[in-house]
């Protein structure tokens, strides 16, 4: 079992622990053994330490240390934000977020459909039975 | 003259809370005092004084006290609004946390003047009638019912105040006797929930599973963290 998501320039990573928790960043440099220095499109170029992020499978194409727009216009060329909302990974987190800021109507309705949901899956199930059994 | 418009600021520009820049006689000046009694002959004009109406001659008090009597200084002080939560406004959806109605949700109309929330169920939705509740045993969710056809007006806390039991001093051959007497809802109560409530049910009904939503109680299931809930 070899490892597969390297720490490279490059490498997208998600920030796990801190103010920028949840965010995506780029490795954009390498400070030493336990820092990088990322950087992303809203936010000024910092130090964070590897334990801080959890590596993504995206990489994109930079140079050491880019400049913003060349970051950008890199980031779109690659289509981070789409591959990154399309990965299971990130479809999860969305789904987090979503049930999170549920009202508490949302919550309700949200039980009626799975109830409706339910009931339809067992009338089918039945159905099958039925056949199966004659 | 005709009563003049009492001057807006005061001529004396305050240096510091109680100290004018302006000396007694400089105010004088200012006033124009001197130019008033010029007008009237070295003299500032007054008004008669009203003739005082007669008092009427008191009678020396039957008693007096053995040692001086403390009175109280009277508490003259008015209670300001409870201020409401700024998630409450007519037509929230709130929860109520606490009594026999614990756990429904309801729908918040408009705050009393004793501070307390008149709220509805509506009563044809889930029993909760015309009711008055306390800011603090309830939830606000950020559902919100369209209240526009709804008149609240005559409702205050009167309307809800309970009637005075009258106190029977006499037969004691009552006491053993239960005295639980219990009134049906005059029928003037019954017309004003029904009243109050068809404009708010047809709002209702014009939003899907807002019914439904009110008609059920609210409960915390397993995994519900009511800090991390957004309602």
């Amino acid at each position: 079992m070899p490892f597969k998501r390297y720490v490279e320039i490059g490498r997208v990573a998600l920030v796990n622990y801190g103010k920028d928790y949840g965010r995506l960043v780029v490795i954009v440099d390498v400070i030493d053994q336990n820092r990088a220095l990322v950087d992303a499109p809203d936010m000024v170029r910092g130090q964070m330490n590897f334990k801080r992020l959890s590596l993504t499978d995206i990489k994109i194409d930079i140079p050491r240390l880019p400049k913003k727009k060349s970051l950008i216009a890199a980031m779109e060329a690659t289509d981070v934000k789409n591959k990154w909302e399309n990965s299971s990974w990130g479809r999860k987190l969305i789904v987090q977020k979503r049930r999170a800021s549920l009202n508490d109507f949302d919550r309700f309705k949200v039980m009626l459909a799975r109830i409706k949901r339910g009931g339809a899956i067992q009338q089918e199930l039945a159905k099958l039975k039925k056949q199966n059994a004659s | 003259m005709a009563p003049r418009k009492p001057r807006a600021s005061s001529r004396n520009p305050e240096l510091i809370h109680g100290i004018g820049k302006y000396s007694r006689s400089k105010m004088y000046h200012k006033r124009g005092i001197w130019a008033v009694k010029a007008k009237h002959g070295g003299v500032f004009p007054l008004h008669e004084p009203k003739a005082a109406a007669p008092t009427p001659a008191e009678k020396p008090p039957k008693y007096y006290p053995a040692e001086d009597v403390k009175h109280p200084i009277p508490n003259r002080r008015k209670h300001k609004l409870t201020k409401l939560r700024a998630s409450i406004t007519p037509g929230t959806v709130l929860i109520l946390l606490a009594g026999r109605f614990m756990g429904k949700r309801v729908v918040f109309l408009k705050q009393l003047p004793s501070g307390l929330l008149l709220v509805t169920g509506p009563f044809k939705i889930n029993g909760v009638p015309l009711r008055r509740v306390n800011q603090a045993y309830v939830i606000a969710t950020s559902t919100k019912v369209d209240i526009s056809g709804v008149n609240a007006e005559k409702f205050d806390d009167k309307y809800f105040t309970k009637e005075k039991k009258k106190k029977n001093k006499k037969g004691e051959s009552e006491f053993f006797e239960t005295e639980e007497e219990t009134k049906a809802l005059p029928r003037e109560k019954k017309d004003d929930q029904k009243a109050l409530d068809t404009p708010l049910i047809k709002a209702i009904e014009a939003v899907p599973d807002l019914k439904a939503y009110l008609g059920a109680r609210f409960s915390l299931r397993a995994g519900m963290k009511p800090h991390e809930l957004v309602f």
